[in-house]
């Protein structure tokens, strides 16, 4: 048997035919990258492509200067006698699918992708192909999201509930992707003023030069000292929780936004005041739906729960198998 | 029921006690007396009888989701807890106003004390509608009463404090009315409300009060050592002797009737008048304390011939008198209380006899009794304020426990096992052994002690320094040394190393140890009494 179009190896995905890297870990000559988040865009690579919409948000982590070319979604790339198109994956701005085609056989490396609507990025898009790589961080039938904006209302409640007690509402979430996804969903007129972290607050910037339509904040590190947040929300990611950087605010009730959320036991453990269940991963019917979409024969894995999901599709008929990579290594991503 | 599943989030979700407090005496004071009678008796502790094992639910779980049975189990290996798997696994229809109104009291009646009556697969239809009627949260709660298992993070204190206020009644009538056996119906719930009436249950006995552990010297924060009473902290089983209506009464701490398990306190206790109340101890006792390894025998037995009642003697220690006469004198100061039951305990024969008082001029006088705790076989001492009512609850700076320091070892990390319920994702769950020549054998499993930065690295440690894997448990390399704190220790024919420990626990991961200066087993053999 030939050898496979795209297979790991100790720098990351490598296709062969037309020598480039999707999402490497060390650094290569050619680099098809499909989105901004540090287990998937690093740097030191000689070339990059890229969707177009994440260029910006890519400039963040891999350097001003990075030798980065974007392309538009579904437009197709030749990589000598392989063709390449990126298609848009749900999970934040500028994620992409990395279409593979050549000689009459289509892969499609998915990186991270959702089905859930997110108005900051374009939906995922279902790309028949013969071999599918999904990513399986939630890949358990017990992940299933709740609709984002039930997920939504609640946020919103306890921060009213949190606001009427003169505490701070510290949201705590993962700064790329999706604390812009959370401020897009929140209704107007809010309980109080919205303020980010300066990690967040940057990539925000980033959205809304990019067309998203995202309600108006402040930073925490331009407020003054006394600043009273009595009924403010503040977006933050987790690693600001145990720090002296918490102290300005007076009794804050603490939240956290994530997939693992869904699990009691995980809301216990963190020690946040509340757990919100939402995620820029797929779900656990959005992955059998989006196979289903795809028609792809087989399906290779990486990041999470890879075991069962390979039993449960082996047992259903597909070839299924985990693929060796280093994704999801970044905490916190969910 | 999704009334009694909203209380039961917000109770969960919120970290305050008063919030809780709140969400409950708002609940109680809106609630139909039948559903408050179960919310009562759930929310303090009590369970329904396990119908249904978690085999079948698994396998009804798996037919009615379409899902494979092993996938059933490893996600119920991921979450941890069956209820929630279920909960979480099946689909919640889109549409609210379907969800069944039924309140929790015909939820019990109608679809789980129901399911006695039926047979097997019309448990399974009536069970599987019940899934599909609730939502999540509905769901889950249901599947906890189903398994006898829901536990709510209240204290009997909380539900108390929030019943009273609910019902305008003082929280210890509250607290004694909620003690022994009740029938949670609305008239339970009803009599809750009514103002105390002139005969209340003879069987009923008070709450407990319970003593705080006292860290560090009690010199430096208790005042002078005269204003305590001192007792010895036994290590037995802490029981309440009601004598009322001629007829005896013997509770446990768990609000258990043990009278069986110690015919000759109950026999003993008709020396004593009757509408008596006596708080105290049972020990296994043989001219002194035996070690709670012999009272245990004697546990959970529902008969104890007379061959076990000459092996393993018991007595009770009194050490507090609830009431006298028929009148409650809770209130009255520990000091006064103390001299009455002397002077009631007098001329009262073995197996009943009065605890002992410590005599300490100072506090140094205390502390080197407390260091000979150990050679007695009592845990450590008692403080209780002489001008102390009997209260409720585990307040602070009333009465302390002040224990002597545990034992301790030097264990070898050997296998790790991912936690249940809020550690599902992690290895939390261990078991050490200790070098016996040139093998290691295992000596105690230990679940807390670590904090959640250490627990994170060392699950990230046993997942790259796995040697083989046994289903959910993983073999490490021996290598990681951790302090093992324990109570006690006792010869043990069950288990490899030939001791048992008693509450064994994590003190420290000793990351300065490697595996050659943990304790040998020859060693630990040593400390055997
Ligand atoms: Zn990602
Ligand atoms: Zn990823």
């Amino acid at each position: 048997m030939s050898q496979p179009l795209i297979q790991p190896t100790d720098r990351g995905l490598y296709c062969a035919a037309g020598d480039f890297f999707i999402d490497p870990w060390r650094p290569v000559p050619q680099a098809v990258v499909t989105h901004a988040h540090a287990d998937h865009a690093r740097p030191g690579s000689d070339q990059y492509y890229a969707a177009s919409p994440g260029l910006s948000l890519l400039r963040r982590r891999l350097g001003q200067n990075a030798p980065l070319r974007g392309l538009d979604y579904g437009v197709v790339h030749s990589f000598g006698p392989v063709r390449v198109s990126l298609h848009p994956a749900g999970h934040i701005l500028g994620s992409a699918q990395v279409r593979v085609e050549h000689d009459g056989e289509v892969w499609v490396a998915s990186g991270d992708y959702k089905r859930d609507p997110d108005p900051t990025c374009a939906p995922f898009e279902p790309i028949a192909c013969d071999t599918f790589i999904t990513e399986a961080t939630f890949a358990l039938p017990v992940y299933r999201w709740p609709p984002v904006a039930a997920v939504a209302a609640e946020i919103q409640q306890w921060w009213h509930d949190n606001a009427r007690q003169g505490r701070t509402t510290v949201l705590f979430s993962y700064a790329l992707g999706k604390a812009q996804r959370l401020l897009a969903a929140l209704e107007q007129p809010t309980p109080g003023p919205i303020y980010l972290h300066g990690s967040v607050a940057p990539l925000t910037d980033d959205y809304r030069a990019a067309g998203i339509p995202l309600p108006t904040t402040r930073r925490v590190s331009e407020a003054p000292a006394d600043e009273d947040y009595a009924k403010a929300l503040v977006i933050a990611p987790p690693s600001a929780g145990g720090s002296t950087w918490m102290r300005r605010f007076r009794r804050p009730a603490t939240g956290f936004a994530s997939g693992w959320m869904r699990i009691r036991g995980n809301r216990r453990r963190r020690g946040y005041d509340r757990g919100f269940v939402i995620s820029d991963h797929v779900d656990w019917p959005g992955l059998l739906r989006t196979l289903a979409e795809t028609g792809a024969r087989r399906v290779l894995t990486t990041h999470g729960r890879a075991d069962e999901l390979v039993r449960y599709l082996g047992e259903r008929g597909l070839e299924a198998r985990p693929l060796a990579t280093l994704y999801g290594d970044v905490e916190d991503d969910g | 029921m999704q009334a009694f599943a909203r209380l039961y989030r917000q109770l969960d979700e919120q970290r305050g006690t008063n919030a809780k407090v709140d969400a409950m005496a708002d609940f109680f004071a809106r609630v139909e007396p039948d559903d408050g009678a179960w919310a009562v008796y759930f929310l303090s502790g009590r369970r329904l009888k396990r119908l249904i094992g978690p085999v079948r639910l698994r396998e009804w779980l798996a037919r009615c989701s379409g899902l494979p049975e092993w996938l059933v189990e490893e996600t119920h290996q991921h979450v941890g807890d069956l209820a929630e798997t279920i909960a979480l696994m099946l689909e919640t229809t889109a549409d609210r106003d379907r969800h069944d109104p039924r309140p929790l009291a015909r939820w019990v009646e109608e679809e789980i004390l129901a399911l006695r009556e039926i047979d097997e697969h019309q448990q399974y239809q009536r069970v599987t509608a019940a899934w599909q009627a609730l939502d999540e949260s509905g769901r889950f709660v249901y599947n906890k009463l189903l398994t006898g298992a829901l536990r709510v993070g209240v204290s009997q204190t909380l539900v108390q404090r929030a019943l009273a206020r609910a019902t305008g009644q003082p929280q210890p009538v509250i607290a004694h009315r909620l003690m022994g056996q009740w029938q949670p119906s609305g008239d339970f719930f009803k009599s809750l409300f009514e103002a105390r009436s002139a005969d209340e249950d003879a069987s009923r006995p008070y709450p407990f009060f319970l003593a705080h552990p006292l860290e560090g010297d009690p010199a430096d924060t208790l005042g002078p050592v005269h204003d305590w009473q001192l007792e010895w902290k036994w290590d037995g089983i802490r029981a309440q002797l009601i004598r009322r209506q001629g007829q005896t009464w013997l509770w446990s701490r768990g609000e258990a009737l043990i009278a069986e398990t110690f015919p000759e306190i109950v026999e003993a206790a008709s020396q004593l008048p009757d509408d008596t109340v006596v708080d105290g101890e049972i020990l296994a006792w043989d001219e002194a304390v035996l070690p709670f390894a012999e009272l245990q025998r004697r546990l959970g037995r529902k008969r104890v011939g007379p061959k076990l009642r000459r092996e393993v003697p018991v007595r009770l220690l009194a050490y507090d008198l609830l009431e006298q006469g028929g009148e409650d004198i809770r209130e009255r100061p520990l000091g006064a209380r103390r001299q009455t039951l002397e002077a009631l305990m007098a001329d009262v024969q073995a197996p009943l006899m009065c605890s002992p008082l410590i005599h300490a001029r100072q506090w140094s006088e205390l502390a080197d009794r407390r260091a000979e705790a150990r050679e007695r076989r009592v845990e450590g001492v008692m403080l209780k304020r002489r001008d102390s009512a009997y209260g409720t609850g585990r307040p602070r700076g009333i009465w302390w426990k002040w224990k002597v320091a545990p034992l301790t070892l030097d264990a070898i990390l050997l296998y790790a096992q991912p936690g249940h319920g809020r550690r599902a994702n992690l290895y939390t769950d261990y078991s050490f052994a200790v070098p016996d020549g040139d093998t290691l054998v295992p000596i105690a499993k230990a679940y807390s002690g670590l904090d959640d930065a250490e627990i994170r690295r060392l699950d990230h440690w046993i997942r790259r320094h796995t040697r083989e894997r046994f289903g959910p448990v993983r073999s490490v390399e021996p290598v990681q040394v951790f302090e093992l704190a324990f109570e006690g220790i006792a010869p043990s024919s069950r288990h490899k190393s030939g001791v048992a420990l008693r509450f064994p626990r994590i003190k420290r991961w000793r990351e300065d140890l490697g595996p050659d200066d943990a304790d040998t087993l020859e060693q630990i053999r040593a400390l055997l009494p």
